[in-house]
């Protein structure tokens, strides 16, 4: 196909953008076969670029024969176009909505993109499983890399490599997988070096109604676990919804098979919920006409911030199990692809300082998400804007990111890394050049060999330029394990999301400024009073008289 | 001491949650005519808490536990105090001295006639002069040709709750000002509150006209003229009713009300709708509840937010705020501002509306001067709204905690314009209530001459100015815009927050968390020290180390500035 087809008109003169809290401007709207481009053809005005995988929805209006488009991005941005003439406002929107709705992944700009910057380390090799599990032998013995998943038969969204309990061979393995959702046998996702504890994860157990079990599966997590100690399995859904899901061939490791583990029941709502609560809020972020009422009502009924307390809940029990308890946890939903992922990414974020540096939360990404299995095409096809029936999207990484922005705002000298990072990999989720947040698995991305056809996001952000801007200034290391605040009083709106288009943010930018400017001040002049001291000690040494000056 | 039946109780459990504490500790407590004494036994730690007897709201008694007697203690700035004492007997008396001591019924029993802080007279008198209103209205530029000083009120004979000294428009004769005083509730007539150099439009504040539903005074409408015509140029100006249309509509029955558009042909009228004192205090109470949750789900907590109305009343007060200063820097047109007695909502509106205008107000010294003038001066009643004396429990209301609550959302959009950090509104909180200092005390200046205050206490603003370095904002840049200029801040809901300072102790009763105003406060204290270093260093004559001298920010960038000036000529 080509997308000239779908371009029935490549350019209009005299189109007029609004933008919020920005001056409008007048240009030539140009539609390619990825972008739509508004140029006003003048030195210093900004131009648009707009991915069109970016556009969630858009909206027709007419006033004679002035027509508009209103375009809703899935950044949550939400621009005008003005265009002078019905049928070209008719084919410009007939055009995008053709664009932005290309049902062949194949067909998608990272297939397009050609990098304009000096790729100095390639993304798609930067955290590969191997290297990881290097660091995890330098710690402990205790486990192993399997392979047996090396041609994704055994479990589809799993990587080809997983780290298993030492003392299970792949056969245990194989068997385990038939009795777990999706095939998703418990597997290792985090070690604390602190006291040898550790974090699995997998999907649930298939007992079904009449409580079929599973001795390779108990041998497994049980090995695991130290000589007479116990361990926790966190399901992320409350009792009664994985009582439901016996029904449809799931369920939960009863107490009889599973004695050496304590079961906690928690409430991280489904993905379908999110989605919901997702538009909802967006709706009252985008009306300015509220009272403060109608605000703060349509805030709570959103349930945005509930789901937010209610992640940063789990991942702190499943954090404190590990650190306080001395227990070993596995944590588990249904799939093992959505709330799981959250609550073992936030428990690394809690437990360990390495996941809050810049490269190591990337490592975390690629571990507990991309690799995971977390199905990012379908969660991330459509945001909040959309019209469509909703499929298979939920903002579930948008809730991680909005969690981690919580912890950050509460530790804002533990992290490396700045809000700009959890936001720009927001808008890569979503739409993105880069091939990495495309297709749901690591078996799908091997099969549309996206690290041959595409440049890694990791290419791009690893790159001092790009470091700079997202390196926070106030970071200063620290190894402390940090307990968040959940309390309704400590969790705010993250305005830099979902406020980011409706405010001017000058004030706050300049803030920002203020602060790096007070701290790289700071290290000059240390830097001054230094080589200072250090000349003055030479001097010493060269003219002793000085000495006793 | 009559009231102290009790004066030491040991073996007292002490849980303060607000300081961050989770476990009770042990300890003995004292009473002393000012203070609750709480010390430790931990002969480590021998961690003393003090609670001065004038911070205490209520001290209630529930039912005792199989361990003691306990006792509740709420603070007037919100902290809780939860006590155990083993006899019930001492229980009873603690609480019966503590209901008696925390109620005050003179004044000669407030703790700012008995404080003494180690300062000889002239130092004394050195603080009351700390702040003078007279060289602020210098600052602003009046007296002027259109602004002058009126002696109308020497002896408070005209209204008793307005300062001596006070600016009127230069055309309104002394019999204007008396007769408009005639016709305004408590004789509050109109006077300037702020005077904007940049377009020569004012400020101007009053209470609202005796005009029941049909009465009018000529000197009144004189007197609003007056006001119009001080402003060259203008052929009108807004007069602005803080209350709701409503409220001032029901006021007419009472003989009172407001100015009638066919009588004062030069005005538009204005309704904001911030409502009374009554409404507010109960308002507070909701939202000092949801400070108090304990564990509450999110659902809880917005629905408490919302159903407290508290942030709906704070939006209020600063829309009005807006309002006036959008009316006087952008249309300069000069606007009078009245509610009933003109002594609340009048104050809030007047004096968030300066903050916006005027940078000044925006200093540590400026806030001082703001709050000595619009509301000290003119006459709010701290002693009644703040309850410094047993009284009427329907004259309090938390109308300054409202105000310094828009200073703090204002800093939250704008982070660099103020110079004062959170810090430094909670002390002002404090000791808007603590009666430590005479300067709040009493409800007018007339009354605060009576009481000889100044010759009996001491003034907190020269104490506050000595600890400034505690109340810098690390982020104050004085050359933004954001600092110079008139600030328009955002008022859509969702740019207001709960006060977490002020009524959530959550926060602090987690571990540490960081604090990146301290951090960064920190970090321009050591490069002070570095460039001090640095100088010294380069007074050392030999090693040549010809670094450039760095010199202290400001003057970095003003030197940069003026060289952008002359770049642009």
């Amino acid at each position: 196909m080509e997308f000239a087809e779908l371009i029935k008109t490549p350019r209009v003169d005299g189109v007029v953008l609004h933008r919020p809290f920005m001056p409008t401007v007048e240009g030539t709207l140009c539609l390619t076969g990825h972008h739509l481009i508004l140029s006003s053809r003048q030195d210093n005005t900004e131009e648009l670029w707009l991915l069109h995988s970016n556009i969630d929805s858009i909206e027709k209006r007419f006033v004679g024969s002035l027509g508009s488009i209103i375009v809703k991005c899935k950044d949550l941005r939400v621009i005008q176009l003005d265009i002078p003439g019905m049928e070209e406002c008719l084919n410009i929107a007939s055009s995008i909505e053709a664009l932005s709705t290309l049902d062949s992944v194949s067909l998608m700009y990272p297939f397009f993109y050609r990098p304009m910057f000096e790729v100095i380390e390639d993304g798609w090799n930067s955290f590969l499983p191997e290297d990881a599990f290097k660091d995890l032998e330098s710690m402990t013995d205790e486990w192993r890399l399997s392979e047996v998943n090396k041609d994704f038969s055994v479990c589809p969204s799993y990587p080809a490599l997983v780290a298993v309990p030492k003392d299970v061979n792949d056969d245990t393995l194989r068997k385990v997988a038939t009795f777990r959702h999706s095939g998703r046998f418990p597997i290792l996702s985090y070690y604390h070096k602190k006291n040898g504890m550790v974090m699995m994860r997998a999907g649930q157990p298939l007992t079904g109604t009449n409580g079929r079990r599973c001795k390779e599966d108990e041998k497994l997590i049980n090995a695991t676990l130290r000589p007479g100690k116990r361990g926790y399995i966190i399901d992320t859904r409350t009792i009664n919804v994985a009582q439901q899901a016996k029904a449809r061939g799931g369920g939960f490791e009863s107490e009889a098979n599973y004695p050496q583990w304590r079961r906690i029941h928690k409430a991280i709502e489904r993905a379908n919920i999110l989605q919901e609560s997702l538009i909802k809020l967006v709706e009252a972020c985008n009306d300015q006409s509220h009272s403060m009422d109608r605000w703060l009502s349509k805030l709570e009924a959103s349930n945005w911030q509930t789901h937010v307390k209610e992640i940063l809940t789990t991942a702190c029990l499943a954090a404190q199990c590990i650190d306080r308890e001395g227990a070993s946890v596995l944590v588990h939903g249904t799939d093992g692809t959505d709330s799981t992922l959250q609550v073992t990414s936030l428990a690394q974020i809690i437990l360990d300082p390495a996941c809050r540096t810049i490269r190591g939360f990337q490592s975390l990404v690629e571990r507990e998400w991309l690799q995971a299995g977390h199905p990012f095409q379908q969660r991330c096809a459509q945001s909040a804007y959309s019209n469509s029936k909703p499929r298979q999207e939920a903002p579930v990484f948008l809730l991680f990111l909005d969690c981690v922005w919580q912890i950050l705002r509460q530790f804002p000298c533990s992290f490396e890394f700045s809000e700009s990072l959890l936001v720009l990999l927001f808008e890569h989720a979503y739409a993105s050049q880069f091939g990495t947040f495309l297709g749901n698995s690591a078996a799908e991305r091997t099969k549309l060999s996206l690290p041959e056809k595409t440049v890694s996001l990791w290419s791009w952000v690893n790159r001092p330029q790009e470091l700079e801007r997202l390196t926070n200034p106030l970071y200063e290391a620290n190894s402390l394990v940090i307990w968040p605040s959940v309390a309704p009083q400590s969790l705010l709106l993250w305005e830099g999301v979902f406020l980011r288009w409706n405010r001017s943010s000058k004030c706050l930018d300049e803030a920002y400024e203020e602060m790096v400017h007070i701290i790289e001040y700071n290290k000059e002049l240390q830097n001054k009073v230094n080589s200072l001291r250090r000349q003055l000690a030479q001097l010493e040494t060269e003219d002793p008289l000085l000495k006793t000056s | 001491m009559e009231h102290l039946r009790t004066p030491k109780v040991e073996n007292v459990h002490l849980l303060d949650r607000s300081s961050g504490q989770r476990r009770a500790s042990v300890g003995t407590l004292y009473l002393s005519a000012t203070h609750s004494i709480f010390v430790e036994d931990n002969p480590e730690t021998r961690k003393e808490t003090w609670v001065l007897h004038s911070m205490v709201n209520s001290v209630e008694m529930p039912s005792n536990s199989p361990a003691g007697s306990q006792l509740i203690l709420r603070c007037k700035d919100f902290r809780v105090l939860q006590i155990l004492i083993p006899q019930e007997r001492d229980c009873l008396d603690i609480h019966a001295s503590l209901v008696r001591l925390s109620r005050p019924e003179k004044y000669s029993e407030l703790y700012c006639l008995s404080f003494n802080p180690n300062v000889n007279k002239e130092e004394r008198e050195e603080s009351w002069s700390f702040i003078d209103l007279m060289s602020d209205y210098r600052r602003m530029g009046v007296p002027n040709n259109l602004w002058v000083m009126t002696a109308a009120n020497s002896e408070y004979r005209v209204c008793d709750t307005y300062p001596s000294e006070l600016f009127v428009p230069k055309s309104a004769a002394p019999t204007i000002i008396t007769g408009s005083s005639r016709f305004r509730s408590r004789g509050r007539f109109p006077v300037l509150s702020y005077f904007h150099q940049d377009t020569l439009a004012a400020v101007c504040r009053c209470s609202q006209p005796l005009s029941g539903f049909s009465g009018r005074c000529q000197e009144d409408e004189m007197m609003l003229q007056a006001v119009m015509r001080s402003n060259p140029g203008s052929d009108f100006i807004y007069v602005v009713d803080t209350r709701p249309k409503l409220n001032a509509m029901a006021n007419r029955a009472a003989g009172k009300g407001y100015e009638n558009e066919d009588h004062y042909t030069n005005i538009k009228l204005q309704f904001i709708g911030i409502e009374n004192i009554h409404v507010m205090r109960s308002s507070q109470q909701k939202i000092i509840d949801v400070g108090e949750m304990r564990s509450p789900s999110m659902t809880d907590f917005l629905w408490g937010l919302e159903n407290s109305g508290w942030l709906k009343h704070i939006k209020a007060i600063l829309d009005a705020g807006v309002f006036i200063a959008r009316a006087v820097a952008d249309e300069g047109i000069s606007v009078l501002v009245h509610c009933s007695d003109g002594w609340d909502r009048t104050t809030q509106a007047c004096s968030v509306a300066s903050l916006l205008l005027d940078p000044y107000y925006r200093t540590i010294r400026g806030l001082m001067v703001l709050i000595e003038k619009d509301w000290i001066s003119f006459g709010h009643k701290f002693s009644h709204r703040y309850a410094h004396l047993d009284g009427d429990p329907k004259e309090v209301s938390p109308v300054m905690d409202q105000f310094l609550e828009c200073v703090w959302q204002l800093s939250e959009q704008f982070p660099c314009a103020f110079e004062f950090n959170e810090r430094f509104l909670l002390t002002i909180h404090t000791h808007v209530y603590s009666c430590q200092y005479g300067t709040f005390l009493g409800n007018s200046q007339r009354e605060r001459k009576e009481l000889r205050l100044p010759e009996r206490t001491h003034s907190v603003w020269s104490q506050l100015w000595k600890d400034r370095v505690d109340f810098r904002n690390p982020l104050f840049k004085a050359d933004l815009s954001q600092s110079q200029r008139v600030l328009r801040p955002n008022t859509t809901p969702y740019c207001f927050k709960m006060w977490k300072g002020l009524y959530s102790h959550i926060d602090k009763s987690m571990p540490p968390c960081q604090s990146p105003a301290d951090f960064l406060s920190a970090m321009r204290e050591e490069s002070q020290q570095l460039e001090e270093e640095l100088t010294n260093h380069q007074e050392v004559p030999p090693g040549g180390a010809a670094h450039h001298h760095p010199g202290s920010r400001q003057e970095d960038s003003g030197a940069d500035r003026a060289a952008n000036r002359v770049g642009e000529d």
